[in-house]
Formats: C-alpha cells, sequence, structure tokens
C-alpha cells in the first residue's frame, strides 16, 4: 500500500515490553508509561469523536462501531504485549489499530475510503490490516475473528517465534459455537493465545442478561480446561497486571488464557443506534463513576506525576494529531477506479 | 475558535431529519459528552453530543424545524471567553462531495488476466502409473519436503492415514508437527488454518468430504478469499483446501454434493478439479506454492483409478488452464474431474458413429480457462458441457454464457448441457443412477447439437 504519510506529531511511538523502571509510582508502574497510557486512551476517545462527527458530516459512510468508553482494554493488554504478539479483533477495531501504533492519518482515510488508507480506500472502518505491526483485523462476521486468531497463534508455536496471539471479542460474540471449537484447539494443543472478551453488557441493543444462560464470561473456556480472570476493564493499571499475568503463562508454553474484561461502550452499537435498550442515567452513571481516562487522569495528578498544565499539553498534542489526521482523511483522493480489479489475487 | 454543529447524519442513508428538541439553551456551558439536541430520522429519535467543550453560542435551526438537510449548521459553540462575533471566522469545511463513482463495469469489460498462465510444458520424460490417491499423497510429502511452513491438518489424516488413505506415510516421514488431526469442527480448524496462512504457514486443511465444509464455508469465503482485497492488497491467505467433492456411491444426499459452482462463483478463490493421477500431482504442488487460496475438488471414485505421472519432482502443471484431452472437429465437449473419463468414453462411442468430439478437461473452474474453449468452439461450432452437480446456476451455465458473450457467432446448434438431475441425492440404487450423467446422456446431447 502506498503508506500513510507520517503525521510530523504522529501518535505517540509506545514500547512494547520491558519498560523501563525509573520513578515508580504506587502502582508500581513507572511515570512515564503512565503518561504514555493516557496519551494514548487519549488519543483513542478523540479520534473516535473526531470519527463520528466525520460520520455526521457524511464523510464517513455505512458502519461505523466507536470504542469510546473501552479504551483501557487494549491499551492495558498492548502494555503487556511484545513486538512479535500478533492482535486481532472484530469490527470495533479503531482503538486496537491506534494502540498498535498504526498510523492514525492512514486509519481516518480508510475510514473517509480514500487512497492512502490502510486498505486503500477498499476495506473501510471493518476492515483494516497491517503486517509491520502485526495487526490482523479488522473482521465483520461477528467471532470469526476468534478461529483466525488461534490460527495466528498456531503459527507463532509452529515458528517458534516467542509471539502470542491477542483475539478480542465480544460478549454477544462469545457465544458463537467457532469459539467453542477454537477453545477446544487451543487447550488442546496448547497456543498461546489470550482471548480477550470486552464485556461492554450489549451485543447491539441485546444485553448480556437476555443472550448468555451464563454471564460469568470468563468461565466459558472450563469445560476445555482454560482458566480465566475476570478484570476491571475500565482501570488500565488492572488491564496491564491481568494482560502480563495471562502473558507470561502463555509465553511459558501453557497455552491459553481468557480474560473477561467488564467494560461499557458510551456510544451506540454503531453510528445509527437509537439506543432505546438502555437509559440515559446507566450511560452517564458509567462516564462519571468509571471513565478510564479520568480515572488514570486522577491518579496520575494524585501521584504528581502530572500537573494540570502537562495534562492540558497533552490535550491539546492529541487534538493536533486527531486534526491532522482528519484533514489528511479528506485531502486524500478516492480510490483510482482501477483499483477496483486489484488485490483479488497475487501473482503465483 | 468558534465552531458549528451541523446536522449529522445518523444512519449511512439520511439525507435530512427533523430538529426535534434542543436540550440545551443558548449561552449554556457544554462540556464534551453533553447532549445539545434530539433529533428525529425516519426511522428513530437520536441525540447528538457535544465533541468540543465551550459555551453554546447560538442556535442557528430552532426546534421543531423539519426536513432540515445533514450538514446544515445548526448552532454555534464558541470557547470560554470567545466573542459571539467571531462566528464569522469559523469557516466550517463543507464535506467534500464524493467524485461520481466511475461508470460499473459489465462484468464482460472486466480485466481479464493479463498474462495467461503458461501453457503446460511439453514432457517426454519417463513416467511412473500410479493411482490419483498416490499422486496427491506424493504432490504433497514432496511439497512439504522442500518447504517447512507446509503442513497438513484434517480429521484422520494422521494416525488413521487419512479417511481415504490420501496421507498414508505422511504422518511417519513428517510427524505430528506437520501432520495434524484435527477435532471434528470444521468452522473452527478451516479458520485455524486460514489464521495460520495469514501468520506466515502454508496450509493444507483436508476435509474430510467438501459435504463438510460448508460449516467453514464461511471462513474460506469471509475471511480467506476476500482479505486480500480488503486489505488493500497487504494480506492474502496462502491456503489449500482440499478433499473429495460430489457423489461416491449410495450414501445420500447429505455426502452426495457437488460444490464445484459455489466456489466458482467466489473471487478471491482459485478453484481446481483434477481428473487424472498427472492432473492431481501436477495441480497440487501447484496449488501448494500459489499464494492465494485454492479450493481443491477431488473425488473418491477416482482416487483408485491409475494413471501415467511424469517421473520428476518439478513436474507441475499451470492452474488457470484446460487441457485438450481428445482433439476433434465436430463438437466440443467440456468436462471436469470424474466427468472427464464419460466424456472420452462418450467421444469414442461418437467416434463409431462418425462424430469426432474434441474433449477439454477445464482442470481449473476459477479462472475459467475461457480462450481453450472459445478456442475449440471457433473450430466445431457446437459445444456441450457435462457436470455432476446440478443444472441451476452451474458450471455449465457459466460456460454457456462466456461463450455466447466471446463465441455467438460461431455457435452453429444452443449449447447443450448434461448435469445432475435437479434433486437430492436419492439412496436408492436405481435413483442414484437416474441423477447422475450417463455416457449415453452426453452421446445423446452431442448427437442433438450436431443434429444428428
Ligand atoms: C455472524 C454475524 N451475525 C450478526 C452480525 C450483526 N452484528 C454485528 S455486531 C453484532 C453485535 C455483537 O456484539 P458484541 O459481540 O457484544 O460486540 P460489541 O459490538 O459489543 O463490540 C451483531 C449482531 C454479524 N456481523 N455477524
Ligand atoms: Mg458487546
Amino acid at each position: 500500500m502506498a503508506k500513510p504519510p507520517n503525521n510530523a506529531k504522529s501518535a505517540p511511538k509506545h514500547k512494547k515490553g520491558a519498560a523501563k523502571k525509573n520513578k515508580s509510582t504506587s502502582s508500581g508502574v513507572n511515570a512515564e508509561d503512565l503518561l504514555r497510557f493516557y496519551r494514548q486512551m487519549l488519543l483513542i476517545r478523540r479520534f473516535e469523536e473526531k470519527a463520528g462527527q466525520l460520520y455526521g458530516m457524511g464523510l464517513i459512510g455505512g458502519f461505523c462501531h466507536l470504542y469510546i468508553g473501552q479504551e483501557a482494554v487494549v491499551v492495558g493488554m498492548m502494555a503487556a504485549a511484545n513486538k512479535q504478539d500478533s492482535v486481532i479483533t472484530s469490527y470495533r477495531d479503531h482503538g486496537h489499530m491506534l494502540a498498535c501504533d498504526m498510523d492514525p492519518n492512514g486509519v481516518m482515510a480508510e475510514l473517509t475510503g480514500r487512497r492512502d488508507g490502510y486498505s486503500k480506500g477498499k476495506g473501510g472502518s471493518m476492515h483494516m490490516f497491517s503486517r509491520e505491526k502485526n495487526f490482523y483485523g479488522g473482521h465483520g462476521i461477528v467471532g470469526a475473528q476468534i478461529p483466525l486468531g488461534t490460527g495466528l497463534a498456531f503459527a507463532h508455536k509452529y515458528k517458534e517465534d516467542g509471539g502470542i496471539a491477542h483475539a478480542y471479542c465480544g460478549d454477544g460474540a462469545i457465544n458463537q459455537g467457532q469459539i467453542y471449537e477454537s477453545f477446544n484447539m487451543a487447550e488442546l494443543w496448547k497456543l498461546p493465545v489470550i482471548y480477550v472478551i470486552e464485556n461492554n453488557r450489549y451485543g447491539m441493543g441485546t444485553s448480556i442478561e437476555r443472550a448468555s444462560a451464563t454471564t460469568e464470561l470468563y468461565q466459558r473456556g472450563a469445560s476445555f480446561g482454560i482458566p480465566g480472570a475476570q478484570v476491571d476493564g475500565m482501570d488500565i493499571l488492572a488491564v496491564k497486571a491481568a494482560g502480563e499475568k495471562a502473558a507470561a503463562r502463555c509465553r511459558a508454553g501453557k497455552g491459553p488464557f481468557i480474560l473477561e474484561m467488564k467494560t461499557y461502550r458510551y456510544r451506540g452499537h454503531s453510528m445509527s443506534d437509537p439506543a432505546k435498550y438502555r437509559d440515559k442515567e446507566e450511560v452517564s452513571k458509567v462516564r462519571k463513576e468509571s471513565d478510564p481516562i479520568d480515572n488514570l487522569r486522577d491518579k496520575l495528578i494524585a501521584a504528581k506525576v502530572a500537573d494540570e498544565a502537562t495534562l492540558k499539553d497533552i490535550d491539546k498534542d492529541i487534538k493536533a494529531i486527531v486534526t491532522a489526521a482528519a484533514e489528511f482523511a479528506q485531502a486524500s483522493e478516492e480510490p483510482d477506479p482501477a483499483e477496483l480489479y486489484t488485490d483479488i489475487l497475487l501473482e503465483a | 475558535m468558534a465552531t458549528q454543529i451541523l446536522m449529522p447524519a445518523l444512519s449511512p442513508t439520511m439525507t435530512e431529519g427533523k430538529l426535534a428538541k434542543w436540550v440545551k439553551a443558548e449561552g449554556d456551558k457544554v462540556a464534551s459528552g453533553d447532549i445539545l439536541a434530539e433529533i428525529e430520522t425516519d426511522k428513530a429519535t437520536m441525540e447528538i453530543e457535544a465533541v468540543d467543550e465551550g459555551i453554546l453560542a447560538k442556535i442557528l435551526v430552532a426546534e421543531g424545524t423539519e426536513g432540515v438537510p445533514v450538514n446544515t449548521p445548526i448552532a454555534v459553540i464558541t470557547e470560554d471567553g470567545e466573542d459571539v462575533g467571531d462566528i464569522g471566522v469559523a469557516a466550517v469545511k463543507a464535506p467534500t462531495p464524493a467524485a461520481p463513482a466511475a461508470a460499473p463495469a459489465t462484468a464482460a469489460a472486466a480485466p481479464r488476466p493479463s498474462s495467461q498462465p503458461a501453457q503446460e510444458p511439453d514432457y517426454s520424460g519417463p513416467t511412473v502409473h500410479i493411482s490419483v490417491r498416490e499422486a496427491l499423497r506424493d504432490a504433497m510429502a514432496e511439497e512439504m519436503r522442500a518447504d517447512e511452513l507446509v503442513f497438513l491438518m484434517g480429521e484422520e489424516v494422521a494416525q488413521y492415514q487419512g479417511a481415504y488413505k490420501i496421507s498414508q506415510g505422511l504422518l511417519d516421514e513428517f510427524g505430528p508437527k506437520r501432520v495434524i488431526d484435527t477435532p471434528i469442527t470444521e468452522q473452527g480448524f478451516g479458520g485455524l488454518g486460514i489464521g495460520a496462512a495469514f501468520g506466515g504457514l502454508r496450509p493444507i486443511v483436508e476435509f474430510m468430504t467438501f459435504n463438510f465444509a460448508v460449516q467453514a464455508l464461511d471462513q474460506i469465503i469471509n475471511s480467506a478469499a476476500k482479505t486480500l482485497y480488503m486489505s488493500g492488497g497487504q494480506m492474502g491467505a496462502p491456503i489449500v483446501f482440499r478433499g473429495p467433492n460430489g457423489a461416491a456411491a449410495r450414501v445420500g444426499a447429505q455426502h452426495s454434493q457437488c460444490y464445484a459452482s459455489w466456489y466458482a462463483h467466489v473471487p478471491g478463490l482459485k478453484v481446481v478439479a483434477p481428473w487424472s493421477a498427472a492432473d492431481a500431482k501436477g495441480l497440487l504442488k501447484s496449488a501448494i506454492r500459489d499464494p492465494n487460496p485454492v479450493v481443491f475438488l477431488e473425488n473418491e471414485i477416482l482416487y483408485g483409478q491409475t494413471f501415467d505421472v511424469p517421473d520428476d519432482p518439478d513436474f507441475t502443471l499451470p492452474i488457470g488452464r484446460a487441457k485438450v484431452e481428445r482433439p476433434g472437429a465436430d463438437v466440443t465437449i467440456t468436462a471436469f474431474s470424474l466427468m472427464v473419463g464419460m466424456s472420452l468414453d462418450a467421444a469414442e462411442a461418437l467416434a463409431t458413429e462418425g462424430i469426432e468430439a474434441e474433449v477439454i478437461n477445464l482442470r481449473t473452474l476459477r479462472p475459467l480457462d475461457t480462450d481453450t474453449i472459445v478456442q475449440s468452439v471457433r473450430k466445431t461450432n457446437r459445444l456441450v458441457t457435462v457436470e455432476e452437480g446440478w443444472p441451476t446456476a452451474g458450471i455449465g451455465a457459466e460456460i454457456a454464457a462466456v461463450i455466447m458473450e466471446h463465441a455467438f457467432d460461431d455457435l452453429d446448434a444452443p449449447v447443450a448441457r448434461v448435469a445432475g438431475a435437479d434433486v437430492p441425492m436419492p439412496y436408492a440404487a436405481n435413483l442414484e443412477k437416474l441423477a447422475l450423467p450417463t455416457v449415453d446422456q452426453i452421446v445423446a446431447a452431442a448427437k442433438s447439437v450436431c443434429y444428428r
């Protein structure tokens, strides 16, 4: 693909893997890392808000599933990832791509269906990939990414490259039969895969209670002997700690692990969601009491890792990145009509 | 800087809506996430939220207004302390109108592959006489020796040596890391294989039969076939899905279906259906080396049949090329898999009546070797298509359409189709026989297009 030109103020490069242990805070995480997590979550939040705006302007079409509210999950998991790890998820994928360090310009340009998008405009919001960043999509068939992610883990083990697969799915997807087929093989063959269930309480308009006979989703691997843990997915440090534990187990060759992240999506399922299945108080309560970004912000201030001025600077930085991405995504041209017939088969 | 709030599009199809209610009033302070207004579309009432914090300085569209077009400015938000007078300065970028899409190309205008695959190399070296079963096994073994990344997985492929003994000896030679028995979970291991291909491996996924692959059809189509396109060319799936396809004998409706036209329908797949042992070996080796997903349709009845095969580890056959198995000037017969042998028998019978049939072994169903068929029809002016599967939307229907597009003026008779009966496969021996194409039917069809 035509690699999207790198924005001068590009997304913060996060270092996967061993972080330098300087200036440790009470959480045991150093100040530099905490600030980095804050930036990454804020980038996702602002990026998604901007995507929502562009959708409203008719610049983004079709389905567009925003990740607002769930930022701590993927940022925390990536804090526990190594460079060679692979990541795969559903259609609610913008946050995962940004957390994998993919270029916001390229992601936004894909949302607007332009030639400088990650898939040259041919994939859209639900279908982006980056071999370079080991991000394997972006899948629109609910649950289908779980066998695929299990296959990525199979490849890690086969090649003995030390990597593990992070395979994400929703609380709705978790009832898909193919997920249990995958659990079975993953445990049978001790594949290095972390299944991350993002339990945001709803699959479209169906609450988990109305869709699932059992709602303790971290136990869904029990009949295969796969251990699981329930995690406060609104608390990035809890996510990171759980992710590190699960990853260590996978890397030690002990097979798969299930992490159920209790989280919440603030916006509709996609842009055209009338939200009649939950009341406003429910949403505003979560927003007020357990917003992942506000949470970390409070911690940063309390631990004197940052003051208001520093945070304001970060805000400004992120805003500039997102504004630049939106401009890039509008300036980029639509794909050449000749692209209609390219990328169907590779030359043998 | 002041920013204008525009009437948002709240669904993929919305063009206008009603501004039902302002939740905030002029002069109110708003924070990011605050609900500003309620908008009614034809489908639902939805709320719009503030993205930035500031003051709702001015409402431009009163509540209750109907038919407000998407993108109309409806309000202005200013930063704290900013003068509303600045509003005019904040130019709202109008959304760039999408350039009109290029006129959709008709199917016929779709570019043909620029480089036709190489013609089958002439081979005059030594040959061995082996079964289709052995040819398939040898192809896999040779490719596994050549490339560490190639592995075989499927039900009963390892310890049992293959439900149809295709993988005989492979476990012994390559070990359990590369020859893997799977649980009976087609969707799961179908998808797992594709993920492994994304991850850089070269899987061969054996389906015990293609009847069961339907459980993995979503993964084959939505994950294997479409990802290269959806990723703008970044990520393809080099994988082979293979196993017996079509009717065996007396196994009833659920175990006796030909899926050729299902897969041939899908861009992003290659679909191969070998007949002889040489086809099987040469094409399977090419399929394993191919960087694309290849659906490789075998036939249980052919597994035990023997043919001469080039005795050369470098022997391969190009995917995308048909083979004229028997030349003839009077009528063209196209066939694939088991039907090739029957068509050759029919040609033999036709010859005794003075009709020389040209029999084309299609070998690949996608991409179809249109050139070879068209060239033949230009010569014979008559065409009979033969397939074991159902006629409706089948391979014969496709070939008939292709010939209309490319050789209409060359036809001296309407194209005739010989296909399986349009019914689920019956069990009773006499009914099953009636449901499958016969040599006699092929002969009769050939004679009818020759008006004999
Ligand atoms: C196989 C399949 N069935 C239905 C759909 C339509 N659909 C898209 S998302 C969705 C809800 C999924 O909810 P969940 O797994 O909880 O993920 P979330 O959207 O909450 O992230 C549905 C039903 C689909 N894309 N694929
Ligand atoms: Mg959900």
